[in-house]
């Protein structure tokens, strides 16, 4: 335990250099895996250092194989538990969005296109329309790029009081206005009664102990639920105010567009996860799920990562150095995080948040060195993932013809993309975009469904026959 | 449930490809349809076999001791109740959405019974597809081809009675003891007995 927590900064300088990927998803196993190559590593340099004779030296080997042999098998053990970890919060987060969908027609109303899309797609001819939902496309894309640029400028250079004040108040009026809107809209739906006064107060403690929650300390449950819900209320403005071929088009492009920021080397989100590695900092816990709590960071920020407390306890009794390393990192998260849940809000507005909330994902890696312990471990995905999985799913059920056949293949397509994705990275043990798969899937099987399926399946459950 | 979805994908293609060529629709293309559905089907499953094969060896050449942490059996299971509920769950979902809303069952001569008689026929059908994939896989493992060909030749005879809707005596009947027949067949491939059952009845 002391040879570890001594080698604790050199971890952690190599994990974070090592372990950076710009993905959404980052497997906070591979970390501790990595972290344990690492030590395996140090103590096989070290022991060479001391050791003249070959002797030690291949025991040191065997020992250092064994160990790797075990991480490998501790990754894919944890990795199909990890999985489901992930299954539960998208399918909540699809389910919530669904469901709204189908119940409160306010989402499914036309009432008006956001700036961001200013070309309508009511127009004369096919080829109009096709025209104006690739122009909203591309001022969609670029708000996004510059959004996203703006952030790693701002990273770099320290300006973290803006990029604070900025997740502050993007998370104020995602947790007080978006909310209270919705909250209206369900009490339209279901003809409620209900007066202004009930309404504030509701309102006002839900938005306070979602800030307490995803920007400070809260039970892991509690900021799980929160982050899940304000994806639910993203996905859904989403849902309400982009038009149809713009939709798929958005879709499309940004699932393109996380492939290369996160996999190119001068993507934006890879300069920040790198930068964030150098200066040792974790990234934007705000704008990340996990599924595992690591209690030095982010513990208020969106990131969904479920810290278990007991790992905490493990981790405070076993590295009381770290643990004042890690103190420090705290802070720092705490202020990272808050400043990206208000990118993430400001997005909101713009509604940019994806790609910051991306950028928070990415840097969330960082956080895994925290944990020691396998199975405390947890994945981590971003909430801009949530955000447009649910957009796919409830776009499906909202507009498709084949109704709840397309949206639950949708679902199902979806989930295999998460599973193959979150193979690829107990695979490649480095961060990876975790839109292209699932979005890849949820398209082809919206529109294979909708096409082709359906009236088949209609045909066929018109005469009753089964298949 | 992929992998069924995958099957599903096809038969649509391959359908709605023939609609188009034969320029009409009628029963017979539905037909069709339905065997070249229910042939993939199979042929999906087969490629889940294969695919779960693969897994399993990857888990158990990376276990400690050597063993996969999951038998062949529970993910014939799993695999077989998957392909069932996803079938089910498409066969049913626009049932149930549609019964919810206002209208009257059968009110342009077709049979009252419509809506039982679906809910009937998914169960049975989600049931089967759980035995045909126990007695599949294990066919499979066993490299039996009579096992392959009952599934197989049951999944052809189930659909094709469904065709005998509305005539519900015909097609129910033959599908629910189809259905007994091949759980008691896939309950004895997955290693039950008459003893196994007082055993477990009588709490051992």
């Amino acid at each position: 335990m002391t040879e570890l927590s001594a080698h604790l900064p050199q971890f952690q300088h190599g994990q974070l250099t090592e372990n950076f990927p710009d993905t959404h998803l980052s497997n906070t196993n591979d970390n501790s895996e990595r972290r344990r190559h690492d030590n395996s590593e140090r103590r096989r340099n070290d022991n060479a250092e001391s050791e003249t004779n070959g002797q030690p030296q291949n025991n040191i080997q065997r020992v250092v194989e064994q160990d790797e042999e075990e991480d490998e098998e501790l990754t894919l053990k944890y990795g199909a538990k990890h999985v489901i970890m992930l299954f539960v919060p998208v399918t909540l987060c699809m389910v919530v969005v669904v469901a709204t969908i189908k119940s409160v027609s306010f989402y499914t109303r036309k009432d008006g296109q956001l700036i961001y899309t200013p070309f309508t797609e009511e127009t004369e001819t096919v080829g109009q329309r096709a025209l104006n939902s690739i122009l909203n496309a591309a001022i969609m894309i670029s708000v996004i790029i510059v959004m996203t640029i703006l952030l790693v400028v701002l990273y770099k250079y320290r300006c973290y009081k803006v990029i604070h004040g900025w997740l502050i108040i993007s998370s104020l009026l995602l947790l007080f206005f978006f909310s209270f809107i919705y909250l209206g809209e369900v009490f339209k739906t279901y003809n409620v009664a209900m007066d202004y006064i009930t309404v504030a107060l509701m309102i006002w403690n839900f938005g306070v102990v979602g800030m307490i929650c995803i920007h400070w300390k809260g039970p892991l449950r509690l900021q799980q639920a929160y982050l899940i819900m304000i994806s639910a209320l993203m996905a859904l403005v989403f849902i309400k105010y982009l038009p149809e071929w713009t939709a798929w088009l958005i879709l499309a492009v940004i699932s393109v567009y996380d492939l290369v920021a996160v996999l190119c080397p001068k993507g934006p989100l890879r300069m920040l996860v790198e930068t964030a590695q150098e200066r040792n900092e974790t990234l934007f816990p705000a704008l990340i799920y996990s599924s595992t709590m690591i209690w030095l960071v982010n513990m208020a920020e969106e990131d969904p990562e479920a810290q278990r407390k007991s790992k905490n306890s493990t981790y405070n009794k076993q590295a009381p150095a770290r643990q004042t390393q890690n103190e420090d990192a705290e802070a720092d998260d705490g202020g990272f995080s808050q400043e990206w849940q208000q990118q993430r809000d400001n997005r909101i507005g713009p509604i940019e948040s994806t790609p910051e909330s991306r950028a928070a994902v990415q840097a969330l890696p960082s956080n895994s060195q925290t944990s020691e312990d396998p199975e405390e471990r947890g994945v981590k995905l971003g909430l801009g993932d949530f955000i447009f999985y649910s957009v796919l799913v409830g776009k499906a059920s909202a507009t498709a013809s084949g109704d709840w056949n397309t949206t639950l293949a949708c679902f199902v397509a979806i989930l295999i993309g998460l599973c193959l994705t979150l193979l690829l990275l107990a695979i490649f043990k480095k961060a990876l975009p975790a839109l292209p798969i699932s979005i890849t899937f949820g398209l082809v099987f919206y529109f294979a469904t909708d096409n082709l399926v359906q009236p088949f399946m209609d045909q066929l459950a018109f005469h009753q026959f089964y298949i | 449930a992929f992998f069924w979805l995958l099957s599903l994908l096809a038969a649509s293609l391959l359908w709605s490809v023939s609609v188009q060529l034969s320029g009409r629709e009628d029963a017979a293309l539905l037909l069709l349809g339905a065997a070249a559905a229910v042939l993939l089907q199979e042929l999906c499953r087969f490629a889940c076999f294969k695919l779960l094969k693969k897994a399993d060896e990857g888990l158990a050449t990376l276990s400690e001791d050597g063993r996969s942490p999951l038998s062949l059996r529970q993910m014939a299971y799993v695999s077989g109740l998957s392909f069932g509920i996803i079938s089910g769950v498409f066969s049913i979902a626009n049932i149930l959405a549609d019964s919810a809303g206002p209208g009257t069952v059968g009110i342009h001569g077709d049979s009252p019974y419509y809506f039982i008689t679906s809910a009937f026929l998914t169960m049975a059908l989600v049931l089967l597809h759980t035995f045909w994939g126990v007695i599949f896989f294990d066919a499979c493992e066993r490299r039996r081809a009579g096992g392959l060909g009952l599934v197989v030749g049951g999944h052809l005879l189930t659909s094709g009675l469904t065709f005998l809707n509305p005539w519900y005596e015909a097609s129910l009947g033959p599908i629910f003891i189809l259905t007994l027949g091949t759980g008691l067949w896939a309950f004895g491939t997955a290693g039950g007995s008459f003893r196994n059952v007082l055993k477990c009845l009588s709490c051992k």
